[in-house]
């Protein structure tokens, strides 16, 4: 195989290259993708050529992705992941074996499919699922091929290398969990904890959640075969780890007290904060405004809609929309004073020997006057 | 002459001892809250610490920020409106804030983080009301507001050393100095408004009304199950406007109920009043100890004009004395 | 006819030039005080607004110049007319002492030029300690002035004026002893209102009883110092027969004060607080040490009848009411944590320029003006 060194040092395929050219995507086009990716992942750019090298490695490890109860919206973001034909990219570069939207083919077919490459693949493949579980009624209300969803991934969860919970469905029950749960809709990490199952789970919660963070967090696995390191509700720490509210570029607005009234008032055509208005940036847990959506660089609070909080448990789909935020993280702390703040005014070295000279004196005068006291009265 | 020594010397006590005031060491009647007096409560559970009140407490007295050459060239801006560590000629309020451990959880006092919003008390029985040798500083006998005329100032500084609080502040930096003190924005309130602290809170943490009414809120709180939503009244009690927030669990006391003789700005917290900066403090004023001796010792001023007689006359036969000698 | 004569001599030896400096120092300070603000020369803080001027200038100051005070008591109301040859100087100190606090206050107060709202009706506040000093040392100040016009008067006036001056100079001299007492007790009730910031080893209800009866202490150590270093000074005979007949009183006065002072510490419980180990502690013990030296020297006949051991037994007893003061008001005083005070190198000089033209105007009035009494040889 003959392979070309590029700028960053990184060592491409010279047949997957070619490749890239029948597809239209420049050299340069894949470079800039991967350092994108990179950057998700907040890894050093030199990064970028390692994870060039995982994308073209031939050996492409199979995909399973699952639909449950859902709107289909998790897969759709990933569609337009804009970034030239990275979609196709990253189907090309895993090897999708079966999705219910993607799959060109349909009925038993697809489930051949399925179950053909659950079985050569088993402990391998990567099973994305998309939705959540419903437990109420044996699970009546999602059904598969006349399976239903718990039944699947029952089946299905154990012999995967990993889980990945796309979606705030998957990751915690999303809309659907919504007071009263009537099919008592559950995320795949508690569904494998209560049938035991052992397969490691990773969040990425959002509705939709950004695509660039499940390509990021594909690519990690690819790259270094391992998964990225996760929170403590098991979301990767590389895009879940701040609140939206720190990186929000109303923040300064914020800090500074100008907040929205209502929407369109003078406040709010000035961009300034949203807080008042509701938004659950201060609560919420993501990467949207460091990333925003669909490659134009827009979010919601961008465009003058408060951050709902789809992506954190407890605020998305439960908290009134317009019922304000319990600040988590006072960031930065250093912005506020001690209760109680060192002043100036202390002792100085010069301020002190001055006093010395002066105390000194009188007492020199002192010692002197009673010595010469002591002579007169002699 | 020895007849009348003895008897003078007893009337020279008598009226030094007077004159002292060490009749008595007891405070004089607590004062009690003006009809009308208006007040803030601040609830440290809903401060989010965005400053919006410091920002607008500026524009609204018309100071200016605090000007840092290195803050300002760090943050390519002039003039920094909530510089400043502390409360002082530039600054009428300021967020300040509790932290321990990890400072991970609001309103904990172990590992957690709290706000506290230090400005003006305004004093049921205010020291530096008392203390003002010229009368610059007054309790408006209507609200209740402390407030200060800089006419009358001569800038002893009196009521600095007064205040428990350390609230009054006073301009070093400057040839012509005034003092600087909260006066619960007196000018908005004449125009209808109320305090630019509690106009832009947006989550009700400063809330403006008559005291009565802010104490019955207060109680209210106190009593609210923790953990349950409870509607806050936001900017003042009458502004009508609400916001929801958890009931977080209050200390079971309001600061500044009996504080120095109780005060107008009322505070509630989840965290210990002392960590924030929060002293214990006597429910008599330092003000009504000292007024009541001074008035003990010039009561009709009896005290003073019998030492005075009794000088008079024992001055004059010395120094008759002393011409004859 | 007159008992007192000025003793002459030059006026412009070394020192006097020395201090002549001082005092320009101080008058340069000065003017950077009144054209940038107090900030400018001083360490005063929000949190301590009086240091060193209102501490040593103002209130040590006008206790020092308690001398006048003292004898004034002693001569013209308890009739003791043998200690009549050390009234006028220690009137005179008195004068000094008072004049230059006076013009301390106008140096630190920030807004001087509108000082005289003092004495208008309608600024009155009668609940204000501040306001009682302020109009009694103000009045006292002029009477000091009218009491010693006989000085004036015996150097240039007829001796018809100063005859007719002296009828109703009694007038001046029983102001002389009521003014000093509702002051110099209203100094320590100044404290009062400063609460909890005063530490409990001097906050007390009975600060006026403590601060009267260290006035008059400090007072008589002046008397005992300034007649032994004039005698030196100037090389006159040592006054110590009449000094040493008048200890028995000041004795008197001293006990009282013990009694006062720790009677009430004992009565609180605060006596414990001078174990502390701490700055207040110590200097708590420097002070009372300071009050029992003269205690001891003045109750022993053969002490009190040596001139050395009666000149310490002076000096020991106006550091000790100084350092009450500077107790009270500096070190025990604490407005909270972060606070700090130490005067500043600038405040030093200024204060060290004021004594230096107090002792320059003593000199110039003991040289020109009959005040010290002449000599008798035996």
């Amino acid at each position: 195989m003959i392979k070309s060194k590029d700028k960053n040092g990184s060592q491409i395929d010279k047949h997957y290259t070619e490749q890239l050219k029948e597809r239209g995507i420049s050299r340069s086009d894949f470079i800039k993708f991967c350092s994108v990716a990179v950057a998700t992942m907040s890894m050093p750019l030199s990064f970028a050529a390692k994870v060039a090298k995982s994308i073209t490695d031939p050996a492409r490890p199979p995909v399973i992705w699952l639909h449950f109860q859902e709107c289909t919206g998790c897969t759709e973001t990933l569609l337009r992941a804009t970034h030239p034909t990275v979609d196709n990219l990253v189907l090309d570069m895993i090897s999708l074996d079966y999705s219910e939207t993607l799959c060109a083919a349909a009925g038993h077919q697809v489930e051949d499919a399925l179950h053909k490459s659950v079985k050569a693949n088993k402990g391998k493949f990567i099973l994305v699922v998309e939705g959540s579980v419903p437990l109420a009624e044996d699970g009546i209300y999602c059904k598969i091929g006349g399976k239903s969803a718990l039944d699947i991934i029952k089946e299905i969860g154990p012999q995967a290398a990993a889980t990945v919970s796309i979606g705030s469905c998957a990751s915690w029950g999303g809309v659907q969990s919504t007071y009263p749960n009537p099919t008592q809709a559950t995320g795949i990490g508690d569904v494998y904890k209560m049938n035991n199952i052992k397969t490691p789970v990773i969040n990425l919660p959002g509705c939709p959640p950004s695509p660039y963070n499940l390509l990021s967090t594909v690519l990690y696995y690819l790259t270094l075969k391992k998964l990225p390191k996760l929170d403590k509700l098991g979301r990767p720490k590389f895009a879940y780890s701040t609140l939206v509210h720190e990186n929000c570029e109303r923040r300064p607005h914020f800090d500074a007290g100008r907040f929205a009234e209502k929407y369109g008032d003078e406040n709010h055509r000035q961009g300034h904060c949203l807080y008042k208005i509701g938004c659950k940036g201060p609560e919420t847990y993501a990467n949207c405004p460091s990333i925003n959506f669909c490659d134009v660089n827009t979010w919601p609070v961008s465009v003058g809609h408060p951050c709902f909080g789809c992506a954190e448990q407890g605020v998305g789909f439960a908290k009134p929309l317009h019922e304000q935020a319990d600040v988590k993280l006072v960031t930065p702390p250093a912005g506020f004073p001690n209760i109680n703040e060192e002043k100036p005014g202390g002792v100085t070295i010069g301020a002190a020997a001055v006093a010395g000279v002066v105390a000194g004196a009188a007492i020199t005068a002192s010692v002197a006057t009673a010595k010469k006291i002591g002579e007169t009265e002699a | 002459m020895n007849i009348d020594r003895k008897q003078f010397f007893k009337v020279l006590a008598a009226g030094t001892v007077a004159t002292s005031g060490v009749s008595t060491l007891f405070a004089r009647e607590r004062k009690l809250l003006p009809k009308n007096a208006v007040g803030i409560l601040y609830d440290a559970t809903l401060c989010i610490g965005c400053k919006s009140c410091e920002v607008e407490c500026k524009k609204v007295n018309g100071m200016s920020g605090v000007f840092d050459t290195k803050l300002e060239q760090s943050h390519n801006v002039s003039g920094i409106w909530d510089g400043g560590n502390d409360l002082d000629s530039k600054t009428l309020n300021k967020i300040k804030m509790y932290r321990n451990g990890t400072s991970s959880t609001k309103d904990k006092e172990t590992n957690g983080y709290a706000f506290i919003k230090r400005a003006c008390m305004h004093c049921i029985d205010p020291n530096c009301v008392s203390a003002c040798p010229v009368t610059a500083l007054t309790k408006d006998p209507i609200t209740g507001i402390v407030q200060y005329d800089k006419g009358a100032c001569i800038g002893c500084r009196y009521c600095q050393v007064a205040c428990p609080f350390n609230i009054p502040k006073f301009e070093f930096d400057k040839a012509l100095p005034e003092i600087v003190k909260c006066e619960m924005c007196k000018h908005q309130l004449d125009k209808g408004g109320i305090p630019g602290c509690c106009d832009v809170c947006p989550t009700g943490a400063s809330l403006f009304g008559p005291v009565e009414k802010l104490m019955k809120e207060a109680r209210r709180r106190i009593k609210a199950q923790p953990g349950t939503k409870y509607r806050y009244p936001v900017s003042s009690l009458e502004s009508g406007e609400t916001q929801t927030h958890t009931v977080q669990k209050y200390i079971s006391y309001i600061y500044g109920e009996k504080e120095t003789g109780g005060t107008q700005y009322l505070i509630l917290s989840a965290v210990p009043y002392e960590k924030l900066g929060l002293l214990k403090l006597p429910e008599k004023s330092a003000a009504s100890t000292s007024e009541k001796i001074q008035h003990t010792a010039y009561k009709g001023m009896i005290a003073p004009v019998v030492l005075l007689g009794g000088l008079l006359y024992a001055a004059h036969r010395s120094t008759k004395q002393d011409s004859t000698e | 006819m007159s008992n007192y004569k000025p003793i002459g001599g030059k006026l412009l030896t070394k020192p006097f030039i020395v201090m002549m400096a001082l005092a320009g120092i101080a008058g340069i300070l000065l003017l950077q005080r009144f054209l940038f603000g107090l900030g400018a020369v001083t360490n005063l803080s929000d949190g301590y607004p009086w240091g060193l001027w209102i501490v040593y200038d103002v209130l040590t100051g006008t206790t020092i110049a308690c001398g006048g005070y003292a004898m004034a008591l002693l001569v013209y109301v308890l009739n003791k007319g043998k200690y009549h040859p050390l009234v006028r100087a220690a009137l005179m100190t008195s004068m000094f002492g008072y004049t230059l606090a006076g013009i301390s206050i106008f140096i630190d107060v920030g807004r001087y030029w509108q000082i005289y709202n003092i004495l208008l009706p309608k600024y009155v506040n009668l609940n204000s300690i501040m306001f009682e000093v302020a109009f009694c040392v103000t009045t006292y100040i002029l009477v000091l002035w009218m009491e010693f016009t006989p000085v004036f008067l015996e150097k240039w006036a007829t001796p018809k004026a100063k005859a007719k001056m002296e009828k109703i100079i009694f007038i001046f001299i029983a102001f002389g002893v009521l003014l000093p007492t509702m002051h110099q007790s209203s100094l320590g009730t100044l404290m009062v209102i400063a609460g909890d910031k005063l530490a409990a080893l001097w906050q007390t209800g009975w600060l006026p009883i403590t601060f009267l009866l260290s006035a008059l202490v400090i007072g008589f150590g002046m008397v005992i110092f300034e007649s032994y270093y004039s005698s030196v000074a100037f090389k006159r005979p040592l006054e110590t027969h009449l000094l040493s007949k008048m200890s028995k009183f000041i004795g008197g006065v001293l006990v009282l004060y013990i009694i006062f002072r720790y009677g009430d510490l004992i009565w609180r419980g605060a006596l414990k607080d001078a174990f502390a180990g701490d700055v207040n502690g110590w200097m708590f013990i420097i002070e009372t040490i300071l009050f029992i030296i003269p205690l001891i020297i003045l109750f022993k006949e053969k002490l009190r009848n040596n001139a050395q051991y009666l000149f310490w037994a002076g000096v020991s007893m106006v550091l000790a009411g100084a350092i009450l003061r500077f107790n009270t008001y500096l070190v025990g005083f604490s407005p909270g944590p972060g606070w700090h005070y130490f005067p500043s190198v600038s405040e030093i000089l200024i204060t060290l320029g004021i004594i230096s033209a107090e002792i320059m105007a003593y000199l110039v009035f003991v040289k020109k003006l009959p005040v010290l009494p002449v000599i008798e040889h035996n």
